[in-house]
């Protein structure tokens, strides 16, 4: 589904990312770890279209398209969704109708019909229980005034709702208590399935204990250096990431 | 076809959706303004002596003072010399029905999509359509008059309500008020007027859709609107006009009278031509607009969405004179390309518990300059009067700005005045934020300058504030990206 080939970008002179290679296939879930620093959180600004990021050699491949080639709206239209570390507050924004706004831009290019406001809010009541959410979140501006973990609830709803192929989660994790990572836990996997893949950018092997994932590759300063599966996760818990810089500069 | 009616489809078919020019002769005085140019208006509208005094004095005042030059603006010197002062369309008499009004100006109402025989009744509206000068055409009179409402073109209620002007007029904006009201009331030429009798909820929406046509010509327009006691009013005006390249000078006065337990609803939806890209042409509109509560328990509210002219200067406000009144402000003022605005309000608490709020978006984009510029009077009969006043400006590039000069004078030590201001730029983030969500590059915009906007546009009627949300994004067409 997601192709990388020899991915380098920068932001101005600086080179975050020098040559990243990456193949995940449908109904994957893959785990990015890696140091602070080390171009995670670049690597999904780049895939979802963030401006300011010149990509300067490689290649990214989704559903057979360029994906780099495509603009930001283009690439969510067409099944890709970032769940944001740091999800930004539009006052006076109703979160329903940014919500209704971008499920209906991705039915349009799914050439399925609109959903009226019923339809919606039918739809949005059954994915808010999942996610533990009141529905006094529907009439709240977007983000605007909520806490930390509420923010990343929302991200998780959004998903839910948007039902992408490709979902990116750039450290949903961070900030959460241990009972809202259950939730926003329960809300990625419910996602899980045969058509669709999950990369999950994190810091903590805590996540994974609730997202099982297929394969872990370990991020260091703009390479990813090595990957395996979920006990890899679990090394890099007890030993840190220095071993696999030593391995890695040894090879 | 004429190479005039091409001259007009180029027209309509460039950038400013509203930019043509009905072609109707005019009956145009020349250019200049003297004693003998005012006694002329007077005499072709058929004023009484009174009128005529009024304007006079008001003439030899306006000669004695000086333009004033302290707003926050760039303006070229106005020839008040090279103005005409009176432009009616030709016709012998005025118009009895919809048939005898002249087709092409129906046709400009079309475009203007204001079709007085059709949508104006769906709509529930009573349109007292001004073109250029004169009233041509006023709808529903009669549901209006049942209701004990006169609602009519100003020259109409100088003829037919001369006690009620006498009584009334220039007793909120004085014509010594300022050079521009000086100058309006001299001059002007026409404009609504509206008497809600006690006790009596007016039935409709008034509205009046405002239309500068004929070249060079300087709009002095005059509305005043009494709410007796006990009465309720929402008044709706909206503002159109063609492209031009000279600046043409708008120097409109608006009266509010309410009386006790009265409520008056003004709501501005302004688009005139706000000049091009590159900040030629353009209207230059100012404005005096003030209301006052006169009685106890009244109340005002000015609701005004602001997109067009080159330069806007024009504060509506309140006089809160009697017990327990209510000002209220609320303002969406966007200056793009090269437009500048100046606008904001006053609020004067006189009464004991009087209460005003102000809400005031500001959007600039372009190299547009936006200014708020507010007074909040408090006098020392005003116990327990209390103000809140919030003031955010949002900046689209780094070519604009924002400016904010909020004044207080507090008088009473038992005043509770509160100001909130907030500046900020469309960030980068929430757009990647609405784009990552399928949300194309426009409608986010969109999205964000309307949320920015909202606890204004949730105070107009709603036809209007589905209007103005249309306007806003129009008038932000390109200017991000």
């Amino acid at each position: 589904m997601l192709s990388i080939r020899d991915l380098h970008a920068q932001i101005g002179a600086r080179k975050i990312l020098k040559g990243i290679n990456l193949e995940v296939g449908a109904g994957e879930v893959h785990a990015i770890m890696g140091p602070n620093g080390s171009g995670k959180s670049t690597l999904t600004s780049v895939l979802a279209g963030r401006e300011g990021y010149e990509v300067t050699a490689g290649k990214v491949e989704y559903l057979g398209q360029d994906l780099l080639a495509m603009e930001p709206e283009d690439r969510a239209r067409a099944g890709v969704f970032l769940a944001f570390q740091y999800p930004v507050e539009i006052p006076g924004v109703n979160n329903a109708y940014l919500l209704k706004a971008a499920l209906n831009a991705v039915r349009r290019q799914r050439g399925l019909p609109e959903l009226d406001a019923f339809e919606f809010l039918a739809m949005v009541r059954e994915k808010m229980q999942l996610m533990q959410m009141d529905e006094s979140f529907l009439n709240r501006g977007v983000n605007e005034g909520f806490s930390g973990g509420e923010k990343k609830r929302n991200e998780i709803l959004q998903m839910a709702v948007l039902e992408p192929k490709l979902a990116l989660l750039d450290e949903t994790d961070s900030g959460l208590d241990i009972d809202a990572l259950r939730v926003v836990a329960n809300g990625v996997n419910s996602l899980r399935g045969a058509d669709r893949a999950i990369v999950l950018v994190t810091h903590y092997q805590r996540l994974l204990d609730y997202i099982e994932p297929d394969v872990v590759h370990v991020l260091s300063d703009g390479r990813i250096l090595k990957s395996g599966d979920k006990s890899l996760a679990l090394e890099l818990e007890r030993r840190g990431y220095d071993w696999v810089r030593q391995e890695a500069r040894v090879a | 076809m004429s190479s005039q009616q091409q001259d007009l489809d180029a027209l309509v078919a460039q950038k400013y959706r509203h930019g043509f020019v009905t072609d109707i002769e005019s009956d145009t005085v020349p250019p200049g303004l003297d004693e003998d140019v005012i006694r002329l208006i007077s005499r072709k509208k058929g004023e009484p002596q009174f009128m005529l005094d009024w304007r006079l004095k008001a003439f030899r005042h306006w000669l004695t003072m000086q333009e004033p030059d302290w707003a926050h603006l760039e303006i070229a010197p106005i020839d008040y010399q090279a103005i005409s002062y009176y432009s009616a369309p030709k016709k012998k008499d005025g118009p009895k029905s919809l048939d005898e009004v002249d087709p092409k100006l129906l046709a400009t109402y079309e475009k203007l999509g204001v079709p007085l025989h059709e949508r104006a009744r769906l709509a529930g509206v009573a349109v007292d359509a001004v073109f250029d000068s004169v009233s041509v055409a006023t709808t529903f009179k009669d549901k209006l008059a049942k209701a004990g409402v006169i609602f009519c073109p100003f020259s109409d209620a100088v003829r037919d309500h001369p006690a009620l002007l006498e009584q009334y007029l220039g007793s909120v904006v004085p014509y010594t008020d300022n050079y521009f009201a000086a100058l309006n009331s001299a001059v002007f030429t026409d404009g609504s007027f509206v008497y809600v009798p006690k006790g009596v909820r007016c039935p409709m929406e008034l509205s009046t859709y405002f239309r500068i046509n004929a070249a060079n010509t300087g709009q002095f327009e005059r509305t005043l609107i009494i709410a007796d006691e006990g009465a309720y009013v929402s008044y709706l005006e909206g503002c159109t006009a063609p492209m031009r390249d000279e600046n043409q000078l708008h120097a409109a006065v608006v009266e509010l009278v309410a009386q006790t337990d009265a409520q008056i609803k003004y709501s501005t939806v302004q688009n005139w031509y706000p000049g091009d890209e590159n900040g030629v042409g353009g209207i230059y509109n100012f404005v005096t607009k003030r209301g006052e509560c006169r009685g106890a328990n009244s109340r005002i509210s000015w609701t005004q969405v602001e997109t067009g002219s080159a330069i806007t200067w024009k504060y509506p406000s309140c006089v809160l004179t009697g017990d327990n009144s209510v000002g209220e402000f609320y303002s969406v003022a966007l200056a793009n390309h090269y437009q500048q605005a100046d606008t904001g309000t006053k609020m004067i608490h006189i009464g004991r518990n009087t209460r005003s709020t102000i809400v005031s978006k500001g959007i600039s984009a372009g190299r547009g300059q936006n200014t708020y510029r507010g007074l909040v009077k408090i006098l020392p009969s005003a116990d327990g009067a209390r103000n809140y006043t919030q003031c955010d400006s949002l900046l689209m590039g780094d070519r604009c700005g924002a400016h904010t000069f909020p004044y207080m004078e507090i008088r009473n030590p038992g005043a509770v005045v509160e100001h909130e201001a907030t500046t900020s730029k469309i960030a980068d983030d929430q757009l990647f934020y609405c784009r990552s969500r399928g949300i194309s590059e426009e409608d986010a915009v969109n999205m964000i300058v309307n949320g920015f906007c909202k606890a204004v546009f949730k105070e107009l009627p709603m036809e209007f504030a589905v209007e103005a949300q249309n306007l806003l994004s129009v008038s932000l067409e390109g200017a991000v990206g």
